[in-house]
């Protein structure tokens, strides 16, 4: 597979953008003309080629500038990556998980062998080679989660769990939409999602936590979220709001197509073996919306949802001041013809 | 849950008989390829097929959490039981292709802890097998206070004092050994967490006399597999899925469902979890609940039950299944 790795960035001149390619894998997130919360979860199984439903954990074209974006990131604002001393095992539980798939799904790539406790792990997109101790953190320059997720695109967190409840305790968070892993760390299921409106009389939280303390290891499940975000920001975080709060205010209707992104969490959780924890990779997609509009299906259908979507969930998701320029430049695109179900692309 | 949950395709690799009331049984993958690694207090589900009867029994794994190569559980024969452990001890022999779920804990070790405090009482030692590996190679502070009736049935004691030395302590019943648990409070470390497991007086017991001595509850865990009791023979009807079931003496409202084709949620199947948790719709006559899941208040309304454990007697009883 000959997938290069583009050279873009994420602040700044942002030169981040899609392939025709990456476009079409975009997971769009809609599979109706409306949208309201659910505990829309399925098993995270292996899901149509090319898609980003292929593999365990999706490596693609901006791979290496996503990781070199985390490590900027990183350097301004090292409380992006914490861990409790306690959740040590579940960071060697997401390391082995993360580089036993990507070694078995891209061997291209990567590549890991073992013996015994010792490992040899052969990053070649990042040119990095390790040899280090399973189990023994004085093998790795860094902690184990730090480590592998340095080298994995998308944010990570690790909840414990205990009390017949889950506990954020641990992550890697560059990429967010608009949450603090340094202000949440240590909560529980309940108060880390305090802020989100309507699902807690929904009964979602209950039912989502319920579910999750039973959730099985060898049986992930994946849902996805979204949001607005202008300019291809990754890390839209509460503690640089200054930086791009702003931002908001500059759309207008001959630069919000090129401006205005969905953005798109491939959210997966995995039970994991030694530590019990649950690892919750958050994993974000962008489109700027002249490269959405590219899909016809997606184009009326993101422009129903945008329209008719309840107020609330707009102010929630931080783009309320913008809707009414959304709705009547996705409108162009929307000749009222009906979509077909499901989210993927018509042929 | 059912649905979706991986199974795995294991040979029985070997059977040991570890005394007249025990034996162990080692599983090794069919592929040949490696066991998922898991977490100290886990149990697999063991599926038996027995004269067209299907058991799923929940069996704590004892062996090293980080040793792949195979997972070992030890069963002691209940001869007054549904047969699982009979349909194990007398007809499970090295070379048999079985089928086991993934690991799953329902009596993890809380990493938090500045020390923990284990209390086995006979076959309940199983868990803290599987956890003794994982903390030792954690580094964490650990005893073990193990009570049997004697050292011929004291499973694995020699074994344990010989691996650990002085963290192990044994008690044997018929030489009026005890252990003085409330001394054994008193004396702990702040930050220490208690794990206990073994019959249920026992567990009852540990508890309340923790509970006594003022240890906070999220410091006390405990698991106790229930297998299903057997009973009269009583009629179920589902009404989600149209149908009325029979159940049998020695089978569970959970085993019933399955027979008749109704895929039903489970975890444990032994009334710990909480997963195949059902609404009942109607109820004329008495629910023997059994399960430690549901809250005393929740029992006594009839609305809810959990169809692994539980048992009926009376007229009619509906459910939301």
């Amino acid at each position: 597979m000959g997938l290069e790795f583009n050279t873009e960035t994420f602040r700044n001149d942002f030169t981040f953008k899609n392939s025709p390619r990456a476009i079409r894998r975009f997971p769009f997130p809609f599979d109706r003309d409306d949208y309201m919360y659910s505990v829309n979860m399925e098993p995270h199984v292996p899901g149509r080629p090319g898609s980003v439903f292929e593999h365990m954990f999706d490596v693609d074209e901006h791979y290496v500038a996503e990781m070199r974006d985390r490590a900027q990131v990183l350097a301004d604002d090292p409380l992006r990556c914490q861990s409790l001393p306690h959740m040590e095992l579940a960071g060697w539980d997401l390391l082995e998980l993360i580089m036993e798939s990507k070694a078995r799904d891209y061997p291209q790539w990567f590549e890991l062998h073992k013996n015994g406790n010792r490992w040899h792990w052969i990053n070649r997109p990042m040119e990095i080679e390790q040899k280090f101790t399973f189990l023994d953190p004085t093998t790795l320059p860094c902690g184990p989660m730090e480590y592998i997720t340095r080298q994995a695109q998308g944010d990570f967190t690790l909840q414990d769990q205990r009390d017949d409840n889950l506990w954020i305790e641990a992550g890697m968070v560059t990429t967010q939409a608009d949450w603090s892993l340094d202000f949440d760390i240590g909560m529980s299921f309940h108060e880390w999602h305090a802020p989100v409106p309507k699902a807690h009389q929904m009964g979602v939280f209950d039912r989502a936590l319920k579910f999750l303390l039973k959730l099985q290891h060898g049986a992930p499940v994946r849902r996805f979220n979204w949001t607005m975000t202008v300019d291809p920001l990754l890390d839209t975080s509460p503690e640089n709001y200054p930086k791009w709060g702003p931002t908001k205010t500059t759309l207008t209707p001959e630069n919000i197509g090129n401006r205005q992104h969905l953005r798109v969490e491939l959210q997966t959780l995995h039970r994991l073996p030694r530590s019990n924890a649950i690892a919750f990779p958050i994993r974000c997609y962008l489109i700027k919306f002249e490269e959405l509009v590219t899909i016809p299906k997606w184009a009326r259908r993101l422009h129903r949802v945008i329209r008719d979507i309840d107020p609330e969930l707009s102010t929630y998701k931080g783009f309320i001041r913008n809707r009414e320029l959304m709705v009547q430049y996705l409108s162009q695109f929307d000749d009222g013809a009906p979509t077909s179900p499901g989210w993927w692309p018509d042929e | 849950m059912s649905v979706g949950a991986p199974k795995i395709d294991v040979t029985v690799a070997e059977v040991v008989e570890v005394n007249s009331l025990i034996k162990r049984f080692r599983f090794v993958r069919a592929d040949g390829g490696a066991m998922p690694p898991f977490s100290g207090g886990a149990h697999v589900v063991v599926e038996m097929e027995e004269n067209g009867t299907r058991r799923l029994n929940p069996y704590s794994l004892m062996s090293d959490p980080s040793d792949t190569s195979g997972y070992s559980i030890s069963v002691r024969r209940d001869d007054l039981g549904r047969g699982g452990s009979l349909y194990l001890h007398k007809q499970v022999k090295a070379g048999m292709r079985m089928q086991i779920s993934h690991p799953v804990n329902l009596f993890p070790i809380d990493a938090r802890a500045k020390k923990h405090l284990l209390l086995a009482g006979g076959i309940g030692i199983t868990p803290f097998m599987s956890m003794m590996g994982q903390l030792q190679k954690m580094g964490q502070k650990f005893e073990l206070h193990y009570s049997a009736r004697s050292p011929q049935l004291g499973a694995y004691c020699e074994t344990l004092a010989a691996t650990y030395g002085d963290r192990v302590h044994l008690y044997y019943d018929e030489a009026g050994q005890a252990v003085d648990l409330d001394r054994l409070l008193q004396g702990q470390p702040l930050g220490t967490h208690l794990y206990i497991c073994g019959p249920k007086g026992m567990i009852g017991w540990a508890k309340s006399r923790a509970e006594a001595a003022g240890w906070p509850r999220n410091t006390v865990h405990s698991e106790e597999f229930l297998a299903p009791p057997v009973g009269n023979p009583f009629d179920v009807e589902l009404a989600a899925s149209g149908v009325t079931v029979t159940v049998g003496a020695a089978q569970s409202i959970l085993e019933a469902m399955e027979a008749a084709g109704v895929d039903a949620p489970y975890l444990c199947r032994g009334g710990a979890c909480g997963q195949c948790e059902t609404a009942v719709i109607r109820c004329d006559g008495h629910i023997h609940h059994h399960d430690h899941w549901l809250t005393p208040e929740d029992k006594a309304s009839n609305r809810k039950i959990m169809p692994c454990v539980s048992r009926f007697e009376g007229k009619s009883l509906v459910l939301d299944r």
